[in-house]
């Protein structure tokens, strides 16, 4: 049935590699209450001396059941959930859940919620990216680029403040648009932002990206090639950065994001440091996007004409769209009544993480930190 | 962007909808006679239809993908979607090697096929080598509490070549297995585990066949429809303090 030879042999998770010393092997925890594990991971590593010779992740200490609470929440009671899963990038998950509901719904957010969407989903690719970009470098020693990321993040959250009073945790959009209209000056504080933000983005270049102990760091640690990448599911920057150009909003455009121009910044080895180039990249290319869409910002209505009890008919949905950090998928079946009968939420953090004992094998102890970092996980969407 | 399948109801609203699941350079997998239906053979949304049910494949005459823009968008009550046949090359070719065990279908744009448990893991395997759906992108299941076969399993695939993203579906009863398809995909080891975790489905052959979100001591499956979303909270209650929950 199975051809064994089709199978990826080379990603044989079970067989480990010889230790170069004859020692014996040690087996550390690390985590789960470890400051460079970005949360609750608990990493079980089997060591030779300083090298990894694998590794296992016991996850779900922020497990909370959030597809069980889906299916005993109404469709519009559900949506602030799923910002709790990546809090980091909660306007992400808010579109990605509001654009299923109202595929099941049969909707479609007018043209003025589309593009105020799209502008503050990609704020919010930059204020994500700028969080991974300060914590990942203070994991491996930089603490001066927390304070700049920190520094202009705020004025990110300030934006989201203003729109919906709420910095984190946004519930930023509808099913069926946005709730709220943009504030008078919005388009300018906007523009303004990008104005501030263009150089902030060389600055942080300036700091890292030819520092030597930051290259040192960073390059030829926890390579992935782009074949692993795909047979592992991972996506989002860390599969770009293995040279494989695909992005969700342009392979398979959601929103409106197919009226935008903009570039998909690739990597070549897969390495940390590509993965580090990758996200800078994308940060300008958010501002390429964010620019366009408030230069063209339509008049118009925001809210589709959805009913107030939502009712979408019996049916099921795959929808996903490319958060920060990859693929988000939701899944809802729908049996015609007020509350979805399944809500499945497919995280890009859960599964790139699957990555990590790839990545870490024959690396050193110190390195293992860079990967974890540099996978940009999220424990509260690994768990949900 | 070629539309060859709308969603059968694709209302005037619908037209330029995110096209996040219509594949993008598939001109050549679906045949332009895909069933598309004319809107006026569906059910008024009042009916809380039994929509799941497998409409026959509607001989849908070539009605062209974007129907014409007559309802405005405001309509009062969007014609209920139901899943129609799914043609295309690719189906030609598995049904007629599986015949009946598969039946593929199109729901909201989004292409699925429901097949035999037999079936699995050997389709699987031919859509990864031979259909170039190299990229599983999530597993999953619904459990319904009065079928015979409780559970629904999903596999969400996608191929990078052909931008196209379908959904195999096969039922199995409560207590069967399924064949895993880590061998496929090494990423369906997490997924399997989750599945496993949640509904209490075993897969054979899977690496590493044990809880992954919640501790090896938890008891049932939470996302079984029978478990109670209070039952655990009151449990530990009543084990640890030794009175009733409050909840």
């Amino acid at each position: 049935m199975i051809d064994p030879n089709s199978s990826l042999s080379h990603l044989d998770l079970e067989t480990p590699e010889k230790p170069f010393l004859d020692a014996n092997e040690l087996v550390i925890n690390m985590g789960p209450q470890h400051p460079a594990t970005h949360g609750v991971l608990r990493v079980i590593l089997r060591l030779d001396g300083e090298k990894v010779l694998g590794l296992e992740c016991v996850i779900g200490y922020l497990h909370r059941g959030v597809e069980k609470i889906g299916e005993h929440r109404t469709y519009t009671m559900f949506n602030p959930y799923v910002d709790r899963m990546d809090y980091v990038a909660a306007v992400s998950n808010g579109l990605g859940y509001c654009e299923t509901v109202e595929k099941l719904l049969n909707v479609e957010a007018p043209p003025r919620a589309q593009h105020v969407r799209v502008i503050l989903t990609e704020l919010n690719r930059i204020a994500s990216h700028q969080l991974w970009l300060g914590t990942h470098a203070l994991d491996i020693g930089a603490i001066t680029p927390l304070f700049y990321t920190f520094r202009d993040r705020e004025e990110i959250l300030k934006i989201y403040e203003k729109y919906c009073g709420a910095r984190l945790t946004t519930h930023a959009f509808r099913i069926g648009g946005l709730q709220y209209e943009t504030y008078s000056g919005f388009e300018k504080e906007v523009k303004n932002f990008l104005t501030f933000f263009r150089p902030k983005i060389d600055e942080y270049e300036e700091l890292l990206t030819t520092n030597r102990i930051w290259v040192e760091r960073t390059k030829n640690v926890g390579i992935i090639s782009g074949k692993d990448c795909i047979a592992l599911g991972v996506t989002g920057p860390v599969l770009r950065a293995s040279g494989v150009k695909w992005d969700l909003r342009k392979a398979q455009p959601y929103a409106n994001y197919k009226n935008f121009d903009f570039d998909i910044p690739i990597g070549q080895n897969g390495d940390t440091y590509d993965r580090y180039l990758v996200r800078v990249a994308e940060m300008r290319q958010s501002v390429r996007i964010i620019e366009q869409a408030v230069e063209a910002l339509p008049e118009g209505p925001i809210m589709a004409k959805v009913p107030k009890v939502m009712k979408p008919a019996a049916g099921e949905v795959y929808h996903s769209i490319e958060a920060p950090k990859g693929e988000l998928g939701y899944f809802i079946v729908s049996d015609g009544s007020t509350q979805p009968y399944r809500v499945r939420v497919r995280p890009p953090s859960f599964v790139n993480l699957q990555a990590l004992d790839v990545m870490c094998r024959g690396q050193l102890v110190a390195d293992v930190i860079a990967v974890i970092g540099t996978l940009d996980i999220v424990l509260g969407e690994v768990d949900r | 962007m070629p539309d060859e399948i709308k969603s059968p109801s694709a209302s005037p609203a619908g037209e330029p909808k995110p096209t996040a699941d219509q594949p993008a350079v598939s001109g050549g997998v679906k045949a332009a006679d895909s069933g598309s239906v004319p809107s006026d053979s569906t059910v008024p949304a009042a009916n809380a239809p039994s929509a799941k049910s497998e409409v026959p494949a509607k001989a849908a005459s070539a009605a062209p993908a974007t129907p014409p823009a007559a309802k405005p968008a405001a309509a009062a009550k969007a014609p209920v979607p139901t899943p129609v046949a799914w043609n295309s090359p690719m189906v030609a070719k598995l049904t007629s090697s599986y015949g009946s065990g598969i039946e593929p279908l199109t729901y909201a744009g989004q292409n699925y096929m429901v097949v035999d448990r037999s079936l699995i893991p050997e389709l699987l395997q031919v859509l990864r080598n031979e259909e170039g759906f190299d990229y599983c992108v999530d597993i999953t299941a619904v459990h319904y509490l009065q079928r015979e076969k409780q559970f629904d399993v999903i596999w969400v695939l996608y191929s990078f070549a052909r931008n196209e993203r379908i959904r195999v579906k096969t039922q199995i009863r409560d207590g069967e297995t399924l064949p895993t398809s880590v061998p496929i995909w090494t990423g369906a080891n997490w997924l399997e585990r989750e599945v496993y975790d949640m509904f209490g489905i075993k897969f054979d052959g899977h690496p590493d066949m044990k809880r992954i979100l919640l501790p090896d001591g938890w008891k049932g499956h939470p996302l079984r429809k029978d478990y109670g979303i209070l039952q655990q909270d009151n449990e530990w209650v009543q084990i640890n303090l030794g009175i009733e929950s409050g909840q």
